[in-house]
Formats: C-alpha cells, sequence, structure tokens
C-alpha cells in the first residue's frame, strides 16, 4: 500500500440516548468500538456494513463533524479533533439521501455559495462550477430550483458539491442510496474517474456489487467493529473457496435450516424468505457433490430451484456480519 | 475585496435570496408591519400626547427588525438542520462563523423591510405623522440599530447551535426582549430591577436613538452604545460559537438523527 492517507486507530464513539419523559434515563449506546484501518494515496477503500453497523459515525468522525470518544484519526497526517481546519480544506464530503441543500435556490446557486465557502478563487469559481456540473450531468439543468430535482439530480449536485474545491481525499456516505439503477450506475461511473484523478476515496455503501465494482479493499463493519478487511477477492476467499448451492423451496420442513447444516461438507447455511418460499443458501466446501442429500434433507419440501454457483462478495458479507450477531 | 469581506457580501446575497424564495416568511413579512402598526396605534391612542403615534410606531418597526433577526438566528438553525445543511456548513472551510455572520446581517436587514412598512402603513390606516427632527441622524440610526440586533442574534445563534430545539428558545425570548427593551412600553415604565437588564441590551439603545433622531434630543450617545455593544456580542458570539460547536461535535447534536 502507498503512504497512508487516512490513519484510523482504536477509535471508538459512544452516544448518550436520554429515554423517559418523567424518569429520565440515560443509556449508552456504543456505536464505533475501537475500529483500525487505514487507507492509502489514491485508494478506493470501502467501509461496507448493514444499516446500524457504525459506518455513517465513523465517517462523520473522519470528517470532523463528531468528536471520537477515544482513540485517533488523521487525514493527511492531521489530527481531526485537534487540527479540525486543516483537514476540512483538504477533504470532500458527499452524503446519501435529498438532504443537505437549498431546496428552494437553484441549483448553480448552491454551487455558487458553496464555493466561496471552500475558498475557490472568485476568478476560477465559473469555470470550476461548470466543468463540474459537466462531470455530473447537471448542465442545463443548473439554473432550476432543487426542490424541482429528482432524487438522482440531487445526489449528483452532492458530488459537485464535494468536489468544488478539488479535494485530495473524499468521503462518500452511502452515496447511491435510493438511486434509481441508471443514476447509480452513473454515479459510481464518475466515482471511478475520481480515482482515476488520483483521489483518495473513502466509500461507505451496503451495496455489496458496489463494493465489489469500485473498492480496491473492503473492511465489512459489523456492531461497531470491524470483523473483516482485504481486497474483494480475498474477502471471498477468506468466507469460502468453495461453491454456494441455492434450493428455492415451498413448505420446507421446520428445522430445515438445521437438516441442511448437518449434511457433510456445509459450511454455512442462510435462510431468505421470497414471498411464500424460502431460498437456502448453502455454502459448502470445494469439489462438494452432496446436492442430493441437500435435496433430500429437506424431505417432502416443493423445489422450485436449484443451483450451483461460485461464491460471491454478497455471501462472505452475510456470512460475516452475522458470524459478528453471535 | 478581503476574503472576509466577499463571505459576509456573498453569503449575505445568498441568505437573502433564500429568505425571500420562502412564501410562508414573505407573508408574514407583509402581514407582520400591519399587525405592528396595527397594535401600535390601538396601545398609544390613549396616550394623545404629542408625538406619541409616531414613538409608538417607530417601537412597532424596529419590533419587526426583531423579530426577522429571531427567526435568522434561532429559527434558521433549526431549518438548516432540519434540511441537512447545517452539517456541510459547519465542516466548510471557512468555518460555521463566515456563515452565520451575514445570515443574522441577512435576517436583521429583510427586517428593515418591515420597519418601514410599518411607518407606511401606521400612516395610511391610522394617520401616524412622519415628521423626522434629524434626518441624517435618522437615516444613520437605523442601520445602526440593525448591526445592533444583529450582532445579538449572532450571539444567541452561537448557543442555538448545541441544541435541537433552537427555534422553541428563540420564540421565548422574542417577547420578554421586546418588553425589557422598552421597544412596546418605555423603559421608565418597567420594575426598577428590570431596567439593567435593558441596559445590556442592543435593541434599547439603537430605540433610543432611532426615537431621539425622529422626535428630538441627541441621538449620538444611544448610537454609540449601540455600536459598542454590538462589537462586544460579536466579541462574544465568536467565543460562544467556537465553544459550543465543539460541545455540539461531542455531544452530536449537529443532526436531527
Amino acid at each position: 500500500m502507498t503512504a497512508p492517507v487516512i490513519e484510523v486507530e482504536g477509535l471508538r464513539r459512544t452516544y448518550r440516548v436520554s429515554t423517559g419523559a418523567v424518569r429520565r434515563r440515560t443509556l449508552e449506546v456504543e456505536a464505533v468500538r475501537g475500529i483500525s484501518f487505514s487507507v492509502g494515496e489514491g485508494e478506493l477503500f470501502g467501509l461496507l456494513g448493514p444499516n446500524g453497523a457504525g459506518k455513517t459515525t465513523t465517517i462523520k468522525m473522519l470528517i470532523t463533524l463528531l468528536v471520537p470518544t477515544s482513540g485517533t484519526a488523521r487525514v493527511l497526517g492531521f489530527d481531526v479533533v485537534r487540527q479540525s481546519r486543516e483537514v476540512r480544506k483538504r477533504i470532500g464530503y458527499v452524503f446519501g439521501g435529498d438532504r443537505g441543500l437549498y431546496d428552494r435556490l437553484s441549483g448553480l446557486d448552491n454551487l455558487r455559495y458553496f464555493a466561496e465557502l471552500y475558498g475557490v478563487p472568485p476568478r476560477e469559481q465559473k469555470r470550476r462550477i461548470f466543468e463540474l456540473l459537466d462531470l455530473v450531468g447537471l448542465n442545463g439543468r443548473e439554473g432550476e430550483r432543487v426542490e424541482g430535482y429528482s432524487r438522482g439530480m440531487r445526489q449528483r449536485l452532492h458530488v459537485a458539491r464535494g468536489l468544488l474545491h478539488d479535494p485530495p481525499v473524499v468521503f462518500l456516505d452511502e452515496p447511491t442510496i435510493g438511486v434509481d439503477p441508471v443514476g447509480a450506475r452513473e454515479l459510481r461511473a464518475t466515482m471511478a474517474a475520481l480515482v482515476s484523478a488520483g483521489k483518495t476515496v473513502l466509500l461507505t455503501t451496503h451495496y455489496m456489487f458496489e463494493a465489489d465494482a469500485l473498492c480496491n479493499r473492503i473492511a465489512v463493519i459489523a456492531k461497531g467493529q470491524i470483523v473483516a478487511e482485504g481486497s474483494p477477492s480475498a474477502l471471498k476467499a477468506m468466507v469460502t473457496d468453495g461453491v454456494v448451492v441455492e434450493l428455492e423451496a415451498y413448505d420446507p420442513p421446520p428445522g430445515g435450516a438445521d437438516a441442511l447444516r448437518r449434511v457433510p461438507g456445509v459450511a454455512r447455511v442462510t435462510v431468505e424468505e421470497r414471498d411464500q418460499a424460502q431460498l437456502f443458501v448453502v455454502q459448502a466446501a470445494a469439489g462438494f457433490e452432496g446436492t442430493p442429500e441437500l435435496i433430500a434433507a429437506l424431505g417432502d419440501a416443493r423445489l422450485t430451484r436449484v443451483a450451483t454457483r461460485e461464491p460471491t462478495l454478497e455471501d462472505a458479507y452475510v456470512a460475516l456480519v452475522e458470524g459478528a450477531s453471535g | 475585496m478581503s476574503r472576509a469581506a466577499r463571505l459576509i457580501a456573498i453569503g449575505w446575497r445568498h441568505h437573502v435570496r433564500n429568505l425571500t424564495a420562502s412564501r410562508f416568511f414573505v407573508v408574514t413579512s407583509v402581514f407582520l408591519p400591519i399587525l405592528l402598526s396595527t397594535v401600535a396605534f390601538f396601545m398609544f391612542r390613549a396616550g394623545a400626547r404629542e408625538g406619541t403615534l409616531l414613538y409608538a410606531s417607530l417601537g412597532a418597526g424596529v419590533m419587526g427588525i426583531w423579530s426577522s433577526t429571531l427567526f435568522g438566528s434561532g429559527g434558521a438553525i433549526s431549518w438548516a438542520r432540519r434540511e441537512g445543511t447545517l452539517e456541510v456548513l459547519v465542516v466548510s472551510p471557512a468555518g460555521y462563523f463566515w456563515v452565520l455572520l451575514p445570515q443574522t446581517i441577512a435576517t436583521a436587514s429583510i427586517g428593515l423591510y418591515s420597519l418601514v412598512a410599518t411607518l407606511v402603513w401606521g400612516r395610511l390606516l391610522f394617520g401616524v405623522p412622519f415628521a423626522i427632527a434629524h434626518p441624517l441622524a435618522f437615516v444613520v440610526s437605523i442601520p445602526v440599530t440593525v448591526l445592533g440586533l444583529g450582532m445579538l442574534g449572532l450571539l444567541m445563534a452561537s448557543t442555538f447551535v448545541l441544541y435541537r430545539h433552537a427555534n422553541a428558545l428563540s420564540n421565548m425570548l422574542e417577547f420578554p426582549v421586546l418588553f425589557v427593551s422598552g421597544l412596546l412600553v418605555p423603559l421608565s415604565a418597567l420594575p426598577v430591577w428590570v431596567r439593567p437588564v435593558g441596559w445590556l441590551l442592543a435593541p434599547t439603545w439603537g430605540m433610543r436613538a432611532v426615537r431621539a433622531a425622529a422626535l428630538g434630543g441627541n441621538p449620538w450617545p444611544p448610537m454609540g452604545v449601540t455600536v459598542g455593544l454590538a462589537g462586544a456580542y460579536l466579541t462574544l458570539g465568536a467565543l460562544f460559537l467556537r465553544l459550543f460547536l465543539r460541545l455540539a461535535r461531542e455531544r452530536a447534536t449537529l443532526a436531527l438523527t
């Protein structure tokens, strides 16, 4: 790995939550529990995890919006707590969803104001803004009020805002959430272009295919802890280098998953509900030939599909997250 | 233009445009002066002393500036939290002070319209006379008062950054300040223990300056006090903002969730 641009060491964040109107009780919730990782220059690093895993809390600590409860984090060598001004000058921050913009103003008005706040030299502002409008495909729509923009357009405007001052480090917090497939694909192309332009990117997502397609390295985070870290292919291999058998069954017997787990060679079984059917995803060792035993283990269940395939990053992810849940 | 001057000028224009694009704000701005001039007329008609109606009308006009300023400090921060812009602004390299300063000046200066509209409605609806004793001093006293109120708004806003329910706090503060500053009734009519509180508030001195310029008297000393208090509010506001932003980052209160 090249020189670290983002260095995180034992980062923790606890929230205090008060409940009850009369008898107030204060609870402590540990959102991030001592995570460590580093991201090299020009890398696209993914933080992958389910909702509530601690991804956004981590990113908010790195962009100086939250003070860590303990641990340290540095961006380009600057401490995110003690040197927050230096960090802010050098980072771009894009978050998912349709908030964070001045809805009553036009896209251009939004970008002009943020260009000023981000210290873009006055003479360069116009050129830079139109360059970015071109990059995110909003050229020609910049004069319209943001409240009339679709979710995808708002998201692209967020990207343009985050890049106004040409930051060397960009934090993307679930940037494709809620965006239609075509818009999401365009956004992913923009993310890939950022890395090609030499920027260091930290991306949080819960879309496995997105992490698989874009990231050089991934850290899987669950319940505030990193449960695995490595390249997408290394993560896949970490969970299984074998095969995956999928069985879609109607009316499976109670305890069907346990029966499948008892078949020799089976490493892991997960169950997904599919309307009235259940999809059993069986991860097994390489060279597994026990598919007939799997079918037999489901007894009188009506099987509508049995398929064998290579493991995907999603299989690795589900296994890691479920493993963390205990 | 220096970076600070640009941040103030462009921030001011941005916040004026954003506020005036709100139908709620525009409707409120149209009706509030009519309401205020009506209240002022009925409260002071009974007094029937010479100059009393203009005295009341000016008070009502400055009340409009104060309402607008509070909207800018408390309401606008709550709005930014709801819109999700507060976090983006806080992490901007310029620093949140350079967002808040033009924002409070913008809302206070929008309140200028309220002053003018209150005087015009007072004249049209109730025949309030408009004879100004010292026109030059009157013209100077208005921006000085706007500055004083704007900086008080900045001081308050610096604490509102910490609280998710800043809007409720700003609403609570609207009427106590109106009374204690002598905008509605003369300070001399209030209990003795209240008066020192009024002396610490720029609206008290700004109001005195505006009234002295309009009705006769020396407006320059109260104008000087207003400017001095504005400077003190600005310094304290900058310090508090630094402190409360740090606390907000520790307590995670910048976002709604």
